[in-house]
């Protein structure tokens, strides 16, 4: 019949135009990355975002505001902990930030062990309030699970990455020395940032008593010099609300930009992807089914190559959700690894202290970065611990705060309250959570979210390795800070749970067995050659260090690989 | 803002814990009490707490709290950022303070004696209110004087003339100097 045929061509259009060479799925930090690589290789790439659109400056209204012209003056409001009781706890959810955090109770998930899950579902995703600190990881990290067995060895070393942390580097624009430590190998830096004189005297000390462990400046994604268009910093260290002088490195400020001036990105906001398709046949998958959050109504796109980098969890979520005849427990997932060993860091530990002197010293400005104590425990046969494995390293800073409580009222009290009090110092530790099989993530099909979704059981804990390891992480930061003279020096515990410290990983894991682990040494799925990963999920141990540099790295490093398949026919 | 920061403000809060600020801390609970619509304040509540915010932190070469209208502030923050049951201990003590006023001074309610009077009166609640945070069980809710104290100095030294004339602002500094000279009597940087 004539109707036929119309529907043939009319579908044969539809699918013409919904056929991308690339489809990249998130546009975080590790999304914006992919987005950039590919788009810059010449193919034509659909971004997937689930969230609305952020528009780089113009998005960012609020931040211009001085404290007072805010309704709170930066406080949370009963409401914002009412909408938002696990986003609110978050250290950069403020009055102005608020908008980059998701509201809970629109978007549940379910704690089976308590497990806070910090989101940002909109253009940029999270790399838009990240904390900005950026190391390499080296050979320590990437030898230490066929080092002592816990999780499956990783199929890369450093000198893999080496040359793409040094190519991500020098785009993004990272701050730092070249401080020549073999376990936080040096980069591409741009000017380091300055210790306050109370860090300086706490640095010599530490080299001045001990001969394992150093203190140097934090290296962060804050751009001390103009990067492009971007920056240079402004030092109002207010960058969780998005920065209007482009100051540090987000997809919306960097990535994005870039992928976008080549005139091969289709940014899509408002898509939640549904799953990734699959045909047995060709064992490819072929595209994705997405649900316009807007519209509510599906479509499928269509592409050779597709990137995931839609967050640790929410990679998990969409490959668990891929279910065929060929892989009924989710794409790719014929290892049962996918949503296993889920991993974060365990922080919050640490101590801190007051110091009597440099009273005749203060600083000027508001520098978005600290020192860094970078790991000494377990790095070589002499600092090797018996009651632990990994190790830990410590962030921190010095400040001459104001004191802003004191006893009594009246004139005294406001003489009091207006000038610089003691100098005080914190370290705080960030500890190596070990790959646990049993620490997953699953669908829950019987609680489903607003968009009939299942939602994510997430069942994930610190065992005995990381309880023991935080008696050490908080007793040696009491012991430097006191052999550096400080007084009152009081250890503290938050105890968070998991996720709260934001650096998820772990949940479609690289190695070298397809049996054992999802992805190949490429962030290639084993099984689906075309689809690659690489978000947090990749990740085969957590380290110590912040987690998103190399992120970026494996992108551009997957990136051109899977253009290379292309070109040799492979894919 | 980073974490460094985020944590060291706990450590500054010498005098305890800022009410409904404690999202600073992890692993705290949360309310799910409604928050009460019903509070609500007159022109003359904010009067009456710009002049207590005023015997806090008066006017000396630089503006007090009334100039910076605090007494609105407090209220706005009351309303919105303090649970029911702080909202209750607020609104209680701002009568419990009028009648502490009428007993000590014939009568006289705080909006008419005078500013010693106010000081006096205030002084001695102030050392009411630090003995009652010392004994009282730690869940129990705060002083009502603790509350008026603490946002009278949040409000203060965030407000347009608290920041900028008794302390010292830079919106935008532009460049991060790590050590500068400091001598006495210098002001502290408000942010």
């Amino acid at each position: 019949m004539p109707g036929d045929s119309l529907n043939v061509h009319l579908n044969t259009k539809a699918t013409a135009q919904n056929t991308y060479d690339a489809i990249v799925i998130g546009s975080g930090i590790s999304g914006g990355w992919a987005a950039k690589e590919l788009c810059e290789k010449g193919l034509k790439t659909l971004v997937l975002e689930r969230g609305r659109n952020v528009e780089h400056i113009k998005d960012y209204a609020g931040t211009e505001k001085n404290i007072w012209e805010l309704t709170h003056h930066m406080r949370l409001s009963e409401e914002d902990r009412k909408n938002s009781p696990i986003q609110s706890k978050c250290y950069a959810f403020d009055e102005v930030s608020k908008k980059f955090f998701v509201n809970d109770v629109e978007n549940p998930y379910n704690q089976v062990k308590k497990f806070y899950w910090i989101r940002g579902y909109h253009v940029g995703g999270r790399s838009l309030m990240w904390g900005r600190q950026s190391y390499r990881w080296s050979d320590l990290d990437f030898e230490a699970n066929a080092r002592d067995g816990h999780g499956v060895d990783w199929p890369i070393r450093y000198k893999d990455l080496a040359p793409w942390y040094s190519y991500v580097e020098k785009f993004a624009g990272i701050n730092g020395n070249k401080d020549g430590l073999p376990q936080l190998p040096d980069g591409e830096f741009l000017p380091a940032m300055e210790m306050n004189c109370l860090e300086k005297h706490v640095a010599a000390s530490l080299k001045q008593n001990y001969n394992d462990r150093v203190m140097i400046m934090g290296r962060s994604a804050n751009h001390t010099k103009q990067v492009g268009d971007r920056g240079p910093c402004q030092y109002r260290n207010k960058c969780h609300q998005g920065c209007p002088f482009g100051g540090y490195f987000s997809s919306n400020s960097a990535t994005l930009p870039a992928a976008r001036a080549t005139g091969n990105m289709t940014l899509r906001p408002n898509s939640i992807v549904l799953e990734v398709l699959y045909d047995k046949d060709k064992k490819r998958a072929t595209g994705v089914r997405i649900l316009d959050a807007e519209t509510m109504k599906t479509e499928e796109y269509y592409a050779r190559i597709i990137f995931l980098n839609a967050s640790t969890l929410g990679t998990a979520q969409i490959l668990l959700q891929s279910v065929s005849d060929a892989f009924p427990n989710g794409l790719g997932n014929s290892s049962q690894q996918v949503g296993h060993n889920l991993m974060d860091h365990h922080y919050g530990v640490g101590a801190r202290g007051e110091f009597d002197g440099f009273s005749d010293q203060y600083y000027y400005g508001r520098r978005p970065n600290g020192i860094y104590i970078p790991r000494f425990r377990n790095i070589n046969e002499k600092t090797k611990r018996s009651d632990y494995v990994r190790g830990f390293g410590y962030q921190g800073g010095a400040q001459r705060g104001r004191v802003d409580h004191a006893d009594g009222i009246g004139v005294e009290l406001k003489e009091k309250l207006t000038e610089p009090g003691n100098w005080t110092m914190q370290i705080a530790a960030w500890g190596e959570h070990l790959p646990y099989y049993e620490n997953k993530v699953t669908l829950n099909k019987e609680k489903k979210d607003k968009y009939g979704l299942p939602t994510l059981d997430i069942d994930c804990e610190f065992k005995e390795n990381e309880k023991i390891m935080r008696k050490d992480m908080m007793e040696s930061a009491q012991e430097m800070l006191e052999k550096a003279g400080l007084k009152n020096v009081k250890t503290f515990d938050n105890n968070p749970p998991p996720g709260f410290c934001i650096h998820e990983m772990g949940t479609a894991r690289m190695g070298k067995d397809p049996k054992t682990s999802v992805l190949n040494g490429f962030n290639q799925m084993h099984e689906v050659k075309n689809v690659f990963n690489t978000d947090g999920a990749c990740m085969a141990s957590s380290a110590c260090q912040n987690p998103s540099l190399t992120y970026m790295a494996l992108t551009a490093r997957a990136a051109d690989y899977a253009v290379n398949e292309l070109k040799k026919g492979n894919l | 803002m980073n974490r460094r920061d985020a944590l060291s403000r706990v450590a500054l809060l010498l005098g305890g814990t800022v009410i409904g600020a404690e999202f600073f801390l992890s692993g705290c609970t949360n309310s799910d009490k409604k928050i009460g619509q019903s509070v609500d304040f007159t022109a003359d509540d904010i009067a009456y707490l710009d002049e207590v915010a005023e015997t806090i932190i008066p006017a000396t070469d630089t503006p007090g709290a009334k100039e910076a209208k605090v007494g609105a502030f407090m209220t706005v923050m009351v309303k919105d950022c303090y649970k029911e049951d702080d909202q209750k201990v607020f609104l209680e003590g701002m009568n419990k303070l009028n009648e502490a006023a009428r007993k000590k001074f014939n009568g006289n309610g705080f909006m008419k004696i005078t500013p010693e009077q106010r000081k006096e009166l205030l002084t001695a609640i102030d050392k009411e209110q630090k003995e009652y945070a010392k004994n009282k069980e730690k869940d129990a809710a705060a002083h009502y004087f603790t509350m008026m104290k603490q946002l009278t100095l949040l409000g203060y030294f965030t407000s347009e003339p608290g920041a900028t004339k008794a302390l010292r602002y830079v919106p935008v500094p532009g460049r991060f100097e790590a050590c500068i000279p400091y001598k006495k009597g210098d002001k502290a940087w408000a942010l």
